[in-house]
């Protein structure tokens, strides 16, 4: 599903946030990847989602080489994506319905089963009731539950999640990986950076470390 | 298909939506490109009308000679059967000094002022319809008929008209000028409400990108918003055009009546108002599109 061959990723500048990483995830496999932070976690994912380049090696997606991918093949790409960013990145000017419907315009889903499947996700992460609200009345494990509906809703066959619970306290990141666990079970591939210890040790799985940009053994 | 249509519908709604939101900043900006297009429109519109009036006047080109004022009758009949046996010309009118006088008093409304006249002014004249209606032959014509004896005074009355064919040429292209000159004026406003917009929108757009939107859906509301905003910038500029000659016309009205004609300046015709709408539609979208690819541009190669 997604496989990594002696990927190095320079930034601008001379920074080298990967140096060699080579390894597999297989279809359906839930899989932590751990680190400080600055180790490279989060390049690591945008390399999966194209949103950086590798400099060398080869990443491939889906079978797609993400080096050599064309610019208008990116879209297409994503839409096989989802995408939770630590940051949420909601739009707050639309309610929560909107906020999840978004990647179902984009791919260009009928009205009446969009909204079908935006209800079907925003209940999935419990927040059904409040679809006429806006992100800024959410708490912050309630805007992660967005980010995540939102990520889901178009049905993607891998689910990047780039430290969810990284803010939040141990209820809340309780909440959401139970999420990530019933996605899995239903056969979704996933990738979860985290540098939460406790988070490994309750859900098996397998786990990478990366260090100063290195995979460790 | 079905689904495509809806999308686009659904951005058309949001569009006027938009539109809506900031309705200050949008009257201001429509009508900024109303009054920008109704100056080339409106010297189009005026030129069209004096082309026509100059058409109207021009008709046949004639030579009007003018005879010397103690000429004989004989004489007289002598030069017009010269003149009808002269190869260059069609045919011939005469007209007495008392007919002139005559048509004097009732064309012009001079009645008062030669009735003061203790003795009539005018000279006896002929006017002459030349065969050929080409310039050269025309003043090759008037020349040689200045070179008979007891013809005064010859005047060749298309004259003015090829004056004024050589102003409305320099006009044309002076509103040409202009129309090319606003266009781009009419681009950059374009331009630069979408680049606000985009700015106000940059968040969206980039979530949009992460989350798979190619860069035609990012596009499109902004494509649309450039092509409604043109045309309804194009819209003001006809209703301008055509209030303003409602106006003159009303005017004009009082004008031409005392000089006892029925001239009024003719509208935009349906093809020309056609061609103002699409062509501040295609502005407007143009303006639009120049604006966000530029965006997106940069985007990609940050």
């Amino acid at each position: 599903m997604i496989s990594f061959k002696q990927v190095s990723k320079r930034y601008p500048g001379g920074y080298a946030a990967l140096k060699n990483i080579s390894f597999e995830v297989a279809s359906g496999e839930m899989l932590f990847l751990t680190g400080h932070s600055g180790a490279g976690k989060s390049t690591l994912l945008k390399l999966i989602a194209a949103i950086e380049r590798p400099n060398g090696g080869s990443v491939l997606v889906n079978g797609q080489n993400i080096g050599k991918i064309k610019a208008g093949a990116v879209p297409y790409l994503r839409r096989n994506l989802g995408l939770v960013f630590q940051d949420h990145k909601l739009l707050f000017d639309r309610t929560l319905f909107d906020n999840v419907l978004l990647p179902l315009q984009i791919a260009g889903f009928d009205h009446r089963e969009s909204a079908k499947r935006v209800r079907a996700a925003l209940d999935k992460v419990g927040l059904l009731k409040r679809e006429k609200a806006h992100p800024i009345s959410l708490s912050g494990g309630e805007q992660q539950r967005l980010c995540i509906a939102r990520a889901i809703v178009n049905r993607p066959s891998i689910l990047l999640a780039d430290e969810p619970t990284g803010n939040l306290d141990a209820d809340s990141a309780n909440a959401i990986m139970e999420i990530f666990k019933s996605f899995h079970q239903v056969g979704a591939t996933l990738l979860i950076s985290t540098h939460d210890e406790s988070i490994l040790r309750q859900y098996q799985g397998r786990s990478l470390t990366l260090k100063h940009g290195e995979l460790q053994a | 298909m079905k689904s495509w249509l809806m999308h686009h519908l659904h951005v058309m709604q949001f569009t006027l939506r938009r539109l809506r939101t900031t309705p200050v900043s949008s009257l201001l900006n429509v009508l900024v490109i109303g009054v920008a297009l109704s100056l080339p429109t409106g010297g189009y519109i005026l030129l069209q009308n004096l082309q026509s009036l100059s058409d109207k006047l021009v008709g046949t080109p004639q030579v009007s000679v003018f005879l010397n004022m103690n000429i004989s009758q004989e004489e007289i009949s002598r030069f017009t059967k010269q003149l009808q046996q002269h190869s260059g010309v069609s045919r011939v009118e005469f007209v007495s000094r008392e007919q002139a006088l005559q048509q004097l008093q009732q064309s012009t409304g001079l009645a008062d002022v030669t009735g003061g006249l203790a003795q009539n002014p005018l000279p006896h004249a002929f006017i002459v319809y030349p065969k050929d209606k080409d310039p050269v032959a025309l003043e090759a014509l008037r020349d040689e008929l200045k070179t008979w004896p007891k013809f005064d005074h010859v005047q060749l009355d298309s004259a003015w008209a090829r004056k004024l064919e050589a102003m409305l040429k320099f006009g044309r292209l002076a509103v040409l000028i202009l129309a090319v000159l606003l266009s781009f004026a009419l681009v950059a406003i374009t331009f630069n409400t979408i680049r606000l917009q985009i700015l106000t929108q940059r968040e969206e757009i980039e979530v949009s990108k992460l989350i798979g939107a190619s860069n035609s859906f990012i596009r499109r509301p902004f494509l649309y918003f450039g092509l409604v905003q043109g045309l309804l910038g194009g819209t003001t500029a006809w209703l301008i055009i055509t209030v303003s000659l409602s106006l003159l016309n009303l005017s004009l009205a009082n004008l031409t009546q005392l000089y006892a004609s029925n001239f009024s300046l003719q509208h935009l015709s349906a093809g020309d108002s056609l061609t103002l709408l699409l062509f501040s539609a295609y502005l407007g979208w143009l303006g639009a599109l120049l604006s966000v690819s530029q965006h997106l541009w940069r985007m990609e190669s940050h």
